[in-house]
């Protein structure tokens, strides 16, 4: 009987996923979206990136996994913004999620805005719903990605040169083809590429730490505003990682650019962050400066992560580890997602979702303890304003 | 590359030579009193002839001897005289291999060239209907019995609707000339060359697809979108430039399956070609022509491989030899 | 507090008691069963298998059993009934459907459908013991050329080179004349052609079991179970052979299929099985005469038919097991 139940159920999704493709399939063949559909308006003309709300699902033969519900964050020009998260919290599909890169029709936008600063057009863009040819001028252009795996990410077929010269000559369309090389040259330079016959090379040729600033290179050919970096010191030896971080650092000021740096190296992200975003199985847990998150933090999930790290000053016989798993992406349930985990549960833990509160003007944090803290705040805070 | 060749080559004679011994073996299992038995009542063979017959197949001798001499006579281009057009295999081999080439190349030409755009189309609609829809024709093709489909056809298109010839390769007590015999030939061979392409194309058709699916969930195809480059060229260059390396593998895999089509399809047209005079070779025990047959599909078919592997270095800047 | 924690923790037991999980066997069973294709496969092979096996049981008739017809009276006479002898007494060829004969008969008088049955049961059977004897010499030679490697391994794939250069059908002509040479009697050539498909079959299975060990011997549980010393023997029945076997299962399914259509061929050209025995591929030839194409349709398109679905379940049981073993490349 349970079984014929699960039939049912399964073929019920089937319908449903069925209906999203479709649905999915028919925006993307659409040649033509209207403007109006796309353009908006920055909260904060500050902000590059402004995420709204953002939800990414997939939709699975098992059912709606929410790898990304309800994400909002903003990040500012010039800033780097660390998102942290163990493996499958949605960290790399938020990033995949602005690039429109997720792959469908399996994985879609489901809902929210991402509020794109358009700064050579001085337009705010909804990137969700842009049209694939907009988008395309915007990747690689705009918006660049380096992604985790050197090894993989170069076409093993054709040059280094073929590749960067491409992404180059595709956005600048009237440099002349010797321009282009030169441009090429420059920016496997700044990466700290400098050997004769570099473009001739093909990816095979290179060592993966060469490769990544190979990648690198190609993400920052054309001066992007924005430049989304997923894992990029994951699949590296620590020397070449520390080398790579280093890199990263001293572009960002060179060329201006804001960085969303992902990755669960909590030892990356103070280094390199001025703001961190923590997210727990497709939600923001907290989010606010390095400093309210490596000094102050607040939730329970964040400081189970301080509390896993090594620490060179203190002694202990083993490192902490947050007590049970990540709950099932299918049918996540009511409450907070982190209860079976946490070790100060109190009684609303077993109400809804706790919904994100200030605890400063930077520092916001989504979770029962503080709600009752931050209500207070803002009571004391309104008299002190009356 | 050069060296690589070479060693190539060297291992091709190798492989040759196993195939030849494996293949006389074959054949010298046919008892003593055969030749007699194939010549009797042919006033046409005379006994020196015969005698000729069962030297060249070393009946009177033991297998390892008759194999050395009919090797010598094989590297000096003397496969033997066939029996059913009393003339030397290898001209025969010549005459009929024009019509064999031409159904075969021509097939195998058609076949890539619906493999290779529906396997990419296939892979990029995964789980459409489009996909659903050539995925399943490929697999009805490959399970249609050759012969049965080619009843079929025949029985709707020429005997049913009689639009096109039953079989044959050109009309019977009509000599045309230039154009209007090339059409008449080609009129002959549409039926043939369906049956072939349906046939045959699903295998090659499945196999680009895994390979572009493969490639299209490869880390560098999301590179290239995420450098911006239209959906086109992402297909059209990065993708397809790495499907290339396996297909180029393939092509090389084809001639085989080709020559096995061949005999089928061409015994049932009754085209004159190579693979269905072997057919009748068979009834009539033609031996010696089914042996520089069956030498010459192994000889193609290991420089095929040969072409497909120099191609694959070609291709695949990561092979170097 | 205390009591949260607590509660907390059975919970989280609870919820992992729950969780469901499965075999290997028993996921590659689930999404086998979830591809209605490979069931619609498993269902035509197995109604085909009754059908031949069991079909004969049911047919009043044998299978070249001719039937003769009065041709004064219009009256069907059996051979066994006697009396076929008579002036007014002709073979009943080429008898259109009726009740008697469900698909006719044909050229020579005998009951379609009877045949039909047991021409099954020949393609069925040639099949299965084709693949068999290709998966027993080709999983040995395989497995011996990529587990030792070297001199071995360079003979062996040398040999399968040599297969696999020669066509098989053509191959297939020169051992039908020399078997036609050597007067080996209908009722044997069947073993012979079997024995002869399953060898030259064997190429190809050994190439793949090969590629599959060799990656194999790469990857690091296969390093790490030869860390711990353990006998080769050992290693071969637990880490090898369960690795090796889905790769076999599926070149069984996905073999089955183009061998019965091979056999067909074969028995179509004249080179497979010989009357008066009945195959598929033997009971289709009779296309040649052009009367038969054009107005027996039921004489020939049955057994063609059968092929079809036969050869076309496989591929579709194959395909499904595809899928079911590795879950990456659906379909």
């Amino acid at each position: 009987m349970a079984d014929k139940n699960q039939r049912q159920e399964l073929k019920k999704i089937k319908k449903y996923n069925l209906k999203k493709y479709r649905e999915y399939n028919k925006q993307m063949r659409k040649k033509r979206v209207p403007e109006s559909e796309y353009l908006t308006k920055m909260k904060n003309p500050d902000n590059i990136i402004e995420f709204d709300n953002l939800q990414s699902y997939f939709y699975t033969d098992v059912g709606t996994v929410k790898s990304v519900d309800g994400v909002t964050f903003d990040i500012p020009r010039g800033k780097t913004i660390g998102v942290v998260g163990e493996s499958g919290c949605g960290k790399s599909v938020t990033s995949l999620s602005v690039m429109r890169l997720l792959q469908g029709p399996q994985g879609q936008i489901a809902g929210g805005e991402i509020r794109f600063n358009q700064q050579s057009t001085g337009r705010a863009l909804n990137l969700a719903k842009v049209s694939m040819k907009e988008m395309e001028k915007i990747r690689g252009n705009e918006i660049s990605m380096i992604f985790q795996e050197p090894m993989t990410t170069l076409n093993p077929v054709f040059t280094i040169g073929d590749q960067l010269c491409e992404c180059i000559s595709l956005h600048n369309p009237e440099m002349s083809k010797k321009a282009v090389e030169e441009r090429a040259l420059e920016t496997l330079k700044m990466v700290g590429i400098v050997r004769d016959g570099i473009l001739k090379n093909y990816p095979h040729e290179l060592s993966g730490g060469m490769r990544q600033r190979v990648v690198i290179a190609m993400a920052l050919a054309c001066d992007p505003q924005l430049v989304i970096a997923d894992e990029p010191t994951t699949a590296l030896d620590v020397t070449i990682q520390a080398q790579i971080l280093d890199l990263l650092r001293d572009l960002k000021d060179k060329i201006n650019a804001s960085i969303m740096l992902i990755t669960h190296d909590l030892g990356v992200v103070a280094e390199m962050a001025d703001y961190v975003v923590v997210m727990y199985a497709g939600r923001i847990v907290e989010q606010g400066t390095a400093d309210d998150i490596f000094h102050h933090p607040a939730h329970p999930y964040t400081i189970g992560l301080m509390k896993s790290r090594p620490m060179l000053n203190q002694k202990v016989d083993r490192l902490y580890s947050i007590p049970g798993n990540v709950p099932n992406p299918v049918n996540l349930p009511e409450y907070c997602y982190f209860k079976n985990r946490c070790d100060s549960c109190v009684e609303a833990c077993s109400g809804p979702y706790p919904s994100l509160v200030s605890l400063s003007d930077t520092h916001k944090v989504s979770c029962h303890l503080h709600q009752g803290e931050a209500a207070h705040k803002k009571q004391t805070g309104g008299k002190q304003n009356a | 590359m050069r060296q690589y060749i070479i060693k190539r080559l060297l291992i091709c004679i190798l492989v040759l030579f196993g195939v030849s011994i494996l293949l006389y073996s074959i054949a010298h299992m046919v008892p003593g009193d055969y030749v007699s038995n194939i010549t009797a009542g042919n006033q046409n063979i005379t006994p020196e002839m015969e005698q000729r017959m069962r030297e060249a197949y070393g009946l009177d001798k033991g297998l390892v001897e008759g194999y050395f001499s009919w090797l010598g006579d094989a590297l000096h281009g003397d496969f033997g005289t066939s029996f059913v057009y009393k003339q030397p295999v290898v001209e025969v081999i010549g005459k009929y291999m024009p019509a064999t080439l031409a159904l075969a190349g021509i097939s195998m030409f058609l076949e890539l060239l619906l493999a290779i755009p529906l396997g990419i189309l296939a892979a990029r609609r995964q789980y459409s209907v489009t996909d659903y829809t050539i995925v399943a024709i490929a697999i009805i093709g490959i399970s249609l019995p050759s012969f049965f489909f080619a009843a079929v056809l025949k029985r709707i298109f020429a005997v049913g609707l009689g639009i096109l010839p039953v079989s044959g390769m050109v009309t019977a007590r009509v000599n045309y000339t230039g154009l209007a015999l090339f059409g008449d030939l080609a009129k002959h061979f549409i039926l043939p060359i369906t049956v072939f392409v349906i046939t045959g194309v699903g295998s090659y058709l499945r196999y680009v697809r895994t390979n572009m699916l493969e490639v299209l969930s490869a880390d560098y195809v999301r590179t290239a979108r995420a450098k911006g480059l239209p959906e086109r060229k992402v297909i059209g260059k990065h993708a397809f430039r790495n499907t290339l390396i396996p297909i180029v593998t393939l092509v090389g895999g084809m001639i085989p399956g080709l020559f096995s089509g061949a005999v089928i399809t061409e015994s049932i047209f009754a085209l004159e070609g190579l693979g269905n005079v072997a057919l009748k070779a068979v009834y009539a025990g033609d031996i010696p022509y089914l042996m520089g047959f069956n030498m010459f599909i192994a000889a193609l078919t290991l420089i095929g491989t040969l072409v497909s592997d120099i191609l694959y270095a070609v291709v695949d800047p990561r092979v170097r030899y | 507090m205390e009591d949260m924690q607590t509660k907390n923790q059975q919970e989280q037991d609870e919820f992992e008691q729950n969780q469901v999980i499965l075999t290997p066997g028993q996921l590659v069973a689930k999404r086998f069963f979830r591809n209605k294709l490979a069931c619609v496969g498993l269902g035509i092979i197995i109604v085909m298998v009754l059908f031949c096996a069991i079909g004969p049981f049911f047919s009043p008739y044998g299978e070249y059993e001719i039937f003769y017809i009065d041709n004064e009276t219009g009256k069907e006479v059996r051979m066994a009934e006697g009396g076929v002898g008579g002036s007014n007494m002709g073979v009943n060829v080429k008898a259109p459907m009726s009740s008697k004969h469900w698909l006719g008969t044909d050229a020579d008088g005998r009951d379609v459908l009877t045949r039909i049955m047991y021409g099954g049961r020949i393609s069925l059977t040639v099949g299965i013991v084709v693949v068999v004897i290709e998966l027993i010499t080709g999983v040995l030679m395989g497995g011996i050329a990529g587990y030792y490697g070297g001199a071995v391994d360079m003979v062996i794939m040398r040999l399968v080179e040599i297969f696999n250069s020669i066509p098989f059908i053509p191959l297939m002509l020169i051992i039908a004349s020399v078997m036609f040479a050597a007067g080996v009697l209908p009722q044997y050539k069947i073993y012979y052609i079997m024995g002869v498909m399953g060898i030259l079959y064997w190429a190809g299975v050994a190439r793949l079991v090969r590629g599959q060990i060799l990656s194999l011997r790469e990857l690091e549980y296969m390093q790490a179970a030869e860390a711990t010393g353990i006998r080769t023997s050992r290693k071969i029945l637990k880490h090898l052979i369960p690795n090796v076997m889905p790769i076999i299962i599926l070149i069984a399914t996905m073999d089955m299929g183009g061998v019965i259509l091979t056999e067909s061929v074969l028995s179509y050209l004249g080179v497979g099985i010989a009357w008066p025995y009945a195959s598929w591929g033997n009971m289709v030839d009779v296309v040649n005469q052009s009367v038969i194409l054009k107005n027996y349709v039921n004489i020939w398109l049955p057994p063609g038919i059968c092929i079809l679905l036969t050869v076309l379940a496989w591929n579709f049981i194959g395909d499904g097991m595809r899928d079911a073993f590795d879950p990456r490349m659906k379909r």
